[in-house]
């Protein structure tokens, strides 16, 4: 991996506040850190104890306990945010000790994970919680001492007076520090980030050695004393509930304890969809016992339901108008007209299912009214408010601990798991760990939303790009999607499966249109990692791809022409020098300009994305023989998040196996549906990417004077169509649907 | 049924129903949490344990078939996370989630001990039936040929048994 400065000088700071494309999550900071929020108050520590605020505490030992607040998931982040913590506290990292905070709305602030959101959110104030303790321990130094704060300096948790020479270790300096007044945290000095020493330093993760050596951390791991076991079986069919079932027989079942019926609440699958409930003395019995579960359901009005019906429909309402418009610039059809070369062509990607390792599961225990959950969820206060709505229970009462999470991806950004175990522990009165099965985690998703793109293009007789037009199908709320728009309501679309008017192309070709429409949504749908965008960009790039082929243009020359400034970049939408910026890095480092040397059967493909704030740009080489088999050779990645790696030890991991998650998604992952429900039930019908596929990916950053950003998501997006478009440059042959095996080929 | 086994070195005796897959006892009855479910059926390895010398799929082994059977757990590669094996997989910071790793890592360990320097294409083969779903597929075969190049500088293990029980592989899919 390589970390390059960024030399155009042309370029200044501003900031980005908007995510790009997909899901927006309430998030509450500007880019440069709203101190005002800091003011929760520290929890008290034992005697001795230096505790500033709410993330820090001071041991006479030396040791530094640093609370992490967000939900780990996999992204790094209960290493990172401590890590700006630590770096302004200046404390070595090898103190410190990183600790899981429970969910906590009065502490803490945007207790999430996801959208990427965690590093532009906490970037600065996170550093500001450790620069104030610092600013504290250097008062206190300065107070012993007689002299200003400013004479003092700090270094590896010792204050030091510069002129004098003195010393004062923070463990001397613990009580004294207790008394000094919390600084302003929006005015506390921070350090230039020259001097860092933590933050930009590959630091390895704080869970690594109870990963290696199998440590309880994640959600199926927790244990409570006489807590049972729950599995939990829902109507395959979606929107189905259940009439009767043989919760007699079940209950004679060996080790059942209880088998009962759950009302749902509602039919919303966010929220607790009814179904029975067997809790049994472990997860074996009670997974054994449900396979002599009989239940009548009522499969209600989507027992039909197949994804030949909804391809049947998208393909029906494509050549009727489109039901709503989302952006129109110049004149498409006037453009088409005039143009030298049209281009038409039909996109489709289907659902996929997040397949988190760690199937879900909480662990929830009722008792005196109060209700103590342990969940590997992204989202934990929703999940709090979803037990309380639910069951009836005031938030005062409800306590969620945050588990690591095995994979998030944004499958847990929805709670049904967390109020399941709660409904079923509130029934039993006991703990009960709930744990879904691999089958029931395929079957009840909120899946990446399967979409339709209808585009027509067209170039100028120079080969310019001078049209676009796409009928985008997809789903939502078909009756108010199809009546007219009101106010700025967002368009009625499904979770996840939208697409917004501001969509690369727009702004970058004159004349512009895109339309859409959608079918009524059966399936759920939801976010996965770079919603929207992990589909929008394999259909738009692949597109693009085409039209440089008409224009008779080199794909990767087409696209930083076709970047030229526009004549305007509102906040947060994609800024066309830094696109430009990556595209040329990704072009040098790959050796785009010599690919017409490469084998026969061999072939380049790129592609680049703007979301989640972040700029991609992905060179994929890829090999197709005579048989079809496809083997990709290597991917190069160029990506610019701004003016810092936090860790880039992380980063590059993050970077690496977002790509290979997207090619994991190209080449054989489809949810299909049959008579209401899902086809697929385990890993062999739905294919993860395995070690024989994971070609080598060399990652470089472009480091720039912007903001930093966050690194969850935005790699992805482009890794599908540049690998689409090497496939293309070593065949001939478009892929304009996904997955890959549907076309003939194969790999190792 | 009772079953009599030897977990990580130590002997023990485990009541539970015969069909109960290895998986559940060490979780479940011996509160041994490092090996995962992913899947129940053998496609993903998060449930890799030692076995006669092989990486063998947990969930796929019936308790009633593992009397007097020796089995070695991530807990018990090593009780400090010592094992070059677990050494190489923090230095090289391979985990994201970290969910599959103790799969992973028990399928690299059998590895090494049957093959001290694997070539790319051996650890492709022996990997090849661990799923990782946050695909840090490259720092695991770099943390493998790590350990390798660790071990190499120690005394060598000891043979590998013939006895092939239900051996990990590649899953067709």
């Amino acid at each position: 991996m390589t970390i390059n400065a960024r030399v155009d000088r042309r370029q200044f700071l501003r900031v980005s506040s908007m995510v790009g494309g997909g899901l927006l999550l309430g998030t509450m900071l500007d880019a440069t850190g709203a101190a005002q929020l800091f003011a929760a108050e520290a929890t008290p520590g034992s005697a001795g104890e230096f505790t500033p605020n709410a993330w820090i505490r001071l041991s006479p030992d030396g040791s530094v306990t640093i609370v992490a607040q967000n939900p780990e998931v996999g992204q790094g982040i209960k290493t990172m945010l401590p890590m700006l913590i630590a770096e302004e506290l200046d404390v070595d990292w090898n103190d410190v000790k990183v600790v899981q905070g429970d969910l906590d709305t009065v502490k803490f602030q945007a207790q999430l994970a996801g959208g990427s959101t965690a590093t532009p959110n906490h970037y600065l104030p996170m550093r500001r919680v450790g620069a104030a303790a610092r600013s504290m321990l250097v008062g206190a130094a300065a107070a012993t001492w007689g002299v200003p704060a400013t004479e003092c300096e700090t270094s590896s948790a010792t204050v030091v007076h510069k002129s004098s020479g003195r010393k004062l270790r923070y463990i001397e300096l613990l009580d004294k520090a207790a008394t000094i007044p919390a600084p302003d945290l929006a005015k506390v000095e921070l350090k230039d980030p020259k001097s860092f020493r933590i933050v930009g330093t590959k630091v390895r993760g704080v869970d690594n050695h109870s990963i290696v050596t199998g440590k309880p951390l994640y959600g199926i791991d927790i244990t409570l004393p006489g807590m049972l076991y729950a599995v939990y079986e829902k109507c395959p069919v979606f929107g189905g509930s259940v009439k009767s079932a043989n919760l007699d027989v079940i209950k004679r079942e060996p080790g059942v304890r209880h088998a009962f019926v759950v009302e749902g609440v509602g039919t919303d699958p966010t929220g607790l969809l009814g179904g029975v409930a067997i809790v049994a003395d472990s997860w074996w019995l009670a997974r054994s016992a449900r396979k002599k579960l009989k239940v009548e359901w009522n499969e209600g009005p989507r027992a039909t339901l197949s994804s030949a019906d909804i391809a049947a429909t998208a393909a029906m309402l494509a050549k009727q108008p489109p039901q709503r418009s989302l952006r129109k610039d110049g004149d498409v059809d006037a453009a088409l007209k005039s143009a030298a070369k049209v281009v038409n062509a039909e996109y489709y990607y289907p659902y996929i299912s997040h397949a988190n390792l760690e199937p879900q599961n909480a662990t929830a225990r009722f008792a005196d009214g109060k209700m103590e959950i342990w969940a590997p969820t992204q989202l934990p206060a929703p999940a709090r408010g979803l037990v309380s709505k639910a069951l009836g229970i005031d938030e005062s009462n409800i306590t969620i601990h945050l588990t690591r999470g095995g994979g998030g991806f944004g499958r847990r950004l929805m709670n049904d798991f967390v109020v399941e175990a709660a409904r079923i522990a509130k029934e039993t009165g006991t703990p009960v760990k709930l744990l879904w099965t691999r089958e029931d985690d395929m079957h009840h998703d909120f899946y990446r939303a399967a979409s339709f793109h209808n585009f027509t293009g067209a170039v100028d007789a120079s080969g310019k790009l001078v049209a676009w037009k796409n009928h985008f199908v997809s789903f939502g709320d078909a009756e108010k999607f199809a009546a007219p728009a009101t106010g700025n309501a967002p368009p009625p679309f499904g979770a996840g499966a939208g697409i917004g008017g501001g969509e690369f192309p727009a702004r970058f070709v004159a004349n512009f249109q895109l339309d859409a429409s959608v079918m009524q949504q059966h399936v759920p749908t939801g976010y996965l990692r770079a919603p929207g965008s992990n589909g929008i960009a394999y259909a738009t790039q692949s597109f693009i791809d085409e039209l440089a082929e008409a224009a008779g243009k080199d794909p990767l020359q087409f696209r930083l022409d076709l970047l030229a400034d526009p004549a305007e970049t509102p906040q947060g939408s994609l800024v066309a020098s830094r696109m430009r910026g990556v595209l040329e890095l990704v072009r040098d480092k790959s050796g785009w300009a010599s690919r017409d040397k490469l084998p026969k059967g061999t072939g380049m493909g790129v592609a680049f994305h703007f979301s989640h704030r972040g700029y991609f740009a992905e060179v994929v080489q890829a090999t197709v023989s005579k048989a079809g088999k496809l083997k990709v050779d290597k991917v190069w990645v160029a990506g610019d998040i701004g003016s810092q790696i936090i860790n880039p030890s992380n980063a590059e991991n993050q970077v690496q196996g977002s790509v290979l998650d997207g090619i994991s998604e190209a080449l054989a992952q489809e949810i299909t549906i049959e008579r209401g429900r899902v086809v697929q039930n385990n890993f062999d019908g739905f294919p993860l990417i395995r070690m024989a596929q994971a070609a080598p990916v060399e990652v470089h950053f472009l480091v720039s004077e912007y903001p930093t950003t966050g690194l969850g998501e935005p790699a992805l997006p482009p890794a599908v169509p540049a690998l689409c478009s090497a496939i293309h440059a070593a065949t001939g042959k478009r892929i304009r649907s996904l997955p890959l095996s549907k076309h003939d080929l194969s790999w190792a | 049924m009772k079953v009599s086994l030897k977990v990580n070195g130590k002997p023990t005796t485990v009541d539970a129903p015969s069909d109960m897959p290895l998986l559940w006892v060490l979780r479940d009855v011996l509160d041994l949490k490092g090996t995962k479910y992913g899947c129940g059926v053998g496609q993903c390895g998060a449930c890799t344990v030692h076995y006669k010398g092989e990486a063998v799929r947990s969930c796929q082994l019936p308790v009633s078939t593992l009397q007097g059977a020796e089995i070695t757990t991530i807990e018990g590669l090593s009780n400090d996370g010592s094992h070059p094996v677990q050494k190489a997989w923090d230095e090289i910071d391979v985990p994201q989630c970290g969910y599959c790793q103790a799969g992973q890592i028990m399928s690299a360990a059998a590895l090494l001990k049957k093959n001290p320097s694997p070539s790319d294409a051996d650890i492709t083969t022996a990997m090849n039936g661990n799923l990782c779903r946050c695909a840090t597929y490259l720092r695991i075969r770099e943390a493998i040929h790590k350990a390798a190049a660790t071990s190499a500088a120690t005394p060598a293990a000891p043979a590998a048994s013939s006895s092939r029980p239900r051996q990990a592989g590649t899953p067709r899919n």
